[in-house]
């Protein structure tokens, strides 16, 4: 294969011989896309470079002219919420996926990988969130598991065994090559996997999420190992959506939003604020006549008036326990990252999940949520975030999702009547824009923005009196997402209670009343949202260190109301950030 | 006109129809009097009926089966519940003194239908309630059942000699056979039921993404139960046909490998094994085609040590034409065709 000398190669040895860092490409779109400059010095040459890779599948473009690069003996972790493109990009690099655009050189060489197996032999190995490997088998089998050492054609068990201990003895780890994988624990078996993928002399290894199934010893132990792998100059890519294991273990940050690089920078000298606002955004939306809006709602203190009430409402592993009133009318927002229990929260409030502490009062009547029907007969709707595997039925016309949960309401032995069907498809067809707007066209045929009209019409057509909607705006362009938006106000008007969640703050800022914001599994604060900005809401996000402080002075300065949860316990909270983290994992 | 006629290829019962017609031309070029009905003592009698009675049993099962496949599952058991439902209604009407009263009768095909609705539940309970994959679950009363039988019959071939039980296999209501009247009785309340409902819907929906369903307020659990016992009342009212046709009840071979043939004309009739769309018409053409392929290898004389051979050649043709690969190639077969056309066209 020929080498490619590439724009990058030319600059990087400026004048005098210096060797200069290329800065990561401007991004003109807004502000919060422009980079950060460093003035350190790499390490002499990245052993993986990637450079304007596009990625496009049918409709979406999963990755648009990104630049990615790993150095030997570094860890380099990829931050993104979810449809960033992180997982698409490695899939890149590990030849899943086949690029539409762009190179990937590797050691020096420009490679194209026509399958993971190639990658693998060229020195890329992946170890993925859950443990592929077998339970039935000794460690040392899985260890060696497609490469047997062989002597006179069958498999030589004493150099496999001998094999498999010099590997974990290498990691410093002290287990039993013979011993069954399946009696370890998920965490040995994690680092059973990495020693799996070491031993092909990998020059690269990735670690999908790995720390997503462990406590706080096990992933002290996996950093160790880590560690030791860094010092023998393997480049490693840490995927995680924890920040503080994060900011813990890497070295180098790559930042992705919606499937286009906002930048590369140096952990040190990048301030988790910083982060979490370039991983975040500040989209400009076409939404003009949505004016901020003012507090129009009286919020009567009373339980009475509001229309759910949750009290210390828990699960174990998913959400601590957390105060959430809703009023009658009021559209509330909940703000976090990925995996700070917004998800979890709401799945409570929708039945999907059952609590397993607290209370839950429901338009003054204490009641428990055991299946997501008993939520839909209290008339609560919950449009789950993943709208493939838990929202449209994708083979099925436009028409019968839409009546699906009117239908199952309803039971089976009192079906709506035709003509009601076609006149409720229609009327939502019509007021949401749904295109094509054809009744019998099959769901799956829809663009992304019109299956998430789909659903909503779906839930509208319960009239429910409270809407919880998960993310409905990712991955839909942004004429659907204005629409969507202007609807959610209309039906806060029009007396609906809207539980919103965004990864998108300006999103939930713009809509919301009321701004819950949620951190490692807790809930942090409970704002009026009133003069409150971005830049706060990020500051009670991203960490744990100031945000107290934060907090007061925002509340101070915009004379936002910071309720529940004094700084006290939010200062607290951040304190057990990695202890809270993990236990989810356990399960 | 060419737009027409694709959306005709591509109707999914196209392909089924198609090689029923082809069975049926066979059959005529073999035995010019295939078509021919005629009445007989005022019964109808012909190639065309015999297919019709014959199939009778296997087009019952399919329409529960079909039920079932819908929702993701597979129901192994009905053969076996074929047999238990006849060894039942047999033993009692051997047991009872006036073996050819017909009340005598109906109490025998009463038990033996609530029986198999009991094996029902217990599939729909491993099913829906312990949540065991389905075709493990039904695996068990698929060699439990057989055993089942044979201590009801205590190992014997029960013959009996009731007039009206033997009607049920055999008889004719206004020239038509009675197992072609049952058939198309439990095709229509299958067909209303779960049309007119909204039950058809949910079945589908629970099929196609079973987690969107629950979320959206479907019972799929409830779903499931009502499924499989849907299931195993069709085998029971098969298995008294097939029963009552042979006057006799044996416990090893009454319904064998029906289920294989069941399962069979559900795909035929284009209805995934992997759950969702389903369709009934097409369950009956594909039960259609398996009893005409029976019987086209007795018109046309293929010796019948070869019938299976015969048969799993029709069946691969069918499913490789319904395929999708099959279709991507043909479609990449006739573009060729056309930009070869063109280039000519260019050429000349």
């Amino acid at each position: 294969m020929p080498r490619t000398r590439t724009p990058y190669s030319q600059n990087r040895v400026g004048p005098g011989g210096r060797i200069r860092r290329r800065m990561p490409r401007d991004r003109p779109t807004d502000d919060s896309m422009e980079s950060t400059v460093t003035n350190h010095t790499d390490p002499p040459t990245a052993v993986v470079e990637m450079r304007g890779i596009s990625i496009t599948f049918p409709g979406v473009k999963a990755l648009d002219d990104v630049d990615f690069r790993m150095f030997p003996g570094e860890v380099h972790s990829l931050m993104g919420e979810n449809g960033a493109g992180k997982s698409t990009l490695i899939k890149a690099l590990t030849g899943v996926y086949g690029i539409d655009a762009g190179t990937i050189t590797l050691a020096g060489d420009q490679v194209s990988f026509s399958g993971p197996a190639q990658a693998q032999a060229a020195g890329i190995s992946t170890v993925y969130q859950e443990v592929h490997l077998l339970p039935n088998l000794s460690v040392a089998e899985n260890i060696m598991l497609g490469r047997e050492p062989r002597r006179f054609g069958s498999i030589d068990w004493r150099a496999m065994r001998r094999r498999s201990a010099q590997l974990l003895a290498g990691l410093n780890l002290d287990i039993d090559p013979g011993s069954l994988l399946g009696d370890h624990s998920l965490a040995v078996q994690q680092l059973i996997a990495i020693a799996r993928a070491i031993d092909v002399q990998a020059k690269v290894l990735i670690l999908d999420e790995p720390t997503s199934s462990l406590d706080t010893d096990e992933v002290a132990e996996l950093f160790r190992v880590i560690r030791s792998l860094k010092e023998q100059g393997v480049a490693i890519l840490f995927v995680s959506h924890f920040l503080d294991q994060v900011y813990e273990i890497c070295d180098r940050l790559t930042v992705l939003r919606n499937g286009k690089l906002v930048g590369e920078y140096l952990t040190e000298e990048l301030l988790r604020i910083d982060l979490v606002q370039k991983m975040i955004g500040k989209e400009l939306t076409t939404l003009d006549d949505l004016e901020q809006r003012a507090r129009s709602v009286v919020v009567d203190e009373s339980d009475a008036a509001n229309f759910v009430t949750a009290a210390r409402l828990g699960r174990r592993g998913a959400i601590n326990p957390a105060d959430l009133p809703i009023a009658v009318g009021e559209v509330v927002g909940l703000a976090g990252l990925l995996g700070s229990g917004r998800t979890e929260l709401a799945r409570l409030l929708g039945g999907i999940d059952r609590a397993d502490s607290g209370e839950l009062t429901i338009r003054g009547k204490a009641t428990k949520l055991r299946t997501p029907r008993q939520a839909i007969s209290h008339r609560i709707a919950f449009s789950s975030e993943n709208r493939r595997d838990e929202g449209i039925v994708g083979d099925l016309t436009v028409r019968d999702n839409i009546v699906l949960a009117l239908q199952a309401d309803r039971g089976w032995f009192r079906p709506i009547p035709k003509k009601r069907r076609d006149e409720l498809t229609q009327s939502y067809i019509q007021a949401l824009h749904i295109r094509p707007g054809n009744p019998d066209a099959l769901v799956r045929n829809l663009s992304g923005g019109n299956q998430q009209k789909v659903l909503l019409a779906r839930w509208l057509a319960i009239a429910p009196g409270l809407l919880i909607l998960d993310e409905p705006t990712r991955g839909i362009d942004i004429g659907a997402k204005a629409e969507i938006q202007k609807l959610v106000f209309n039906l806060a008007e029009n007396g609906m209670s809207v539980l919103f969640i965004s990864a998108e703050l300006e999103e939930v800022l713009r809509l919301s009343h009321r701004v819950v914001v949620l951190r490692d599994r807790h809930v942090v604060a409970d704002l009026e949202n009133d003069g409150l900005t971005v830049d706060a809401l990020l500051a009670l996000i991203a960490d744990g260190s100031v945000e107290a402080d934060d907090t007061d002075a925002a509340s101070g300065t915009n004379g936002d109301r910071v309720a529940v949860l004094g700084a006290s316990d939010a200062s607290e909270t951040s304190d057990h950030l990695t202890i809270d983290n993990v236990p989810g994992g356990r399960r | 006109m060419s737009a027409l006629f694709a959306r005709v290829v591509a109707h999914r019962l196209f392909w089924p129809v198609v090689m029923l017609l082809v069975l049926f031309t066979i059959n005529l070029i073999a035995f010019p009097g295939f078509f021919t009905v005629t009445i007989r003592d005022g019964h109808l009698f012909g190639s065309l009926i015999d297919i019709l009675r014959n199939g009778a049993p296997t087009l019952i099962i399919a329409i529960g089966m079909t039920l079932v496949i819908a929702t993701r599952g597979i129901d192994l058991s009905v053969g076996a519940v074929c047999a238990i439902s006849g060894a039942v209604a047999c033993s009692i009407i051997l047991g009872s003194p006036t073996p050819g009263s017909l009340s005598t009768v109906a109490v025998a095909v009463t038990v033996a239908m609530l029986i198999a609705l009991v094996l029902g539940m217990w599939n729909g309970f491993l099913v829906a309630v312990v949540g065991v994959q389905p075709i493990i679950a039904t695996l068990i009363l698929m060699t439990a059942g057989r055993g089942i039988a044979m201590l009801i019959t205590e190992g014997q071939i029960l013959t009996v000699n009731s007039p009206p039980f033997k009607f049920l296999g055999s008889g004719f209501w206004f020239g038509i056979p009675i197992a072609v009247i049952i058939a198309a009785v439990v095709f229509a309340v299958a067909a209303l039921v779960t049309r007119r409902t909204a039950l058809g819907m949910f079945i589908e929906s629970v099929g196609i993404n079973p987690e969107a369903s629950r979320q959206a307020g479907v019972r799929a659990r409830g779903l499931l139960f009502v499924v499989y016992t849907f299931s195993a009342f069709c085998a029971a009212i098969a298995g008294l046909i097939l029963t009552a046709n042979t006057a006799a009840a044996d416990a090893n071979n009454t319904g064998l490998f029906i289920e294989l043939d069941a399962i069979l004309a559900v795909v035929i009739g284009g209805t995934s094994l992997a759950g969702g769309r389903y369709s009934l018409v097409g369950t009956l053409v594909g039960a259609l085609v398996i009893q005409t392929l029976v019987t086209t290898v007795y018109t046309v004389g293929i010796p019948p040590i070869a019938t299976m051979v015969f048969k799993a050649a029709v069946v691969t043709a069918v499913c490789l034409l319904q395929s999708p690969t099959t279709a991507e190639a043909l479609r990449g077969f006739r573009q060729r065709l056309a930009i070869r056309a063109g280039k000519g066209v260019a050429a000349s």
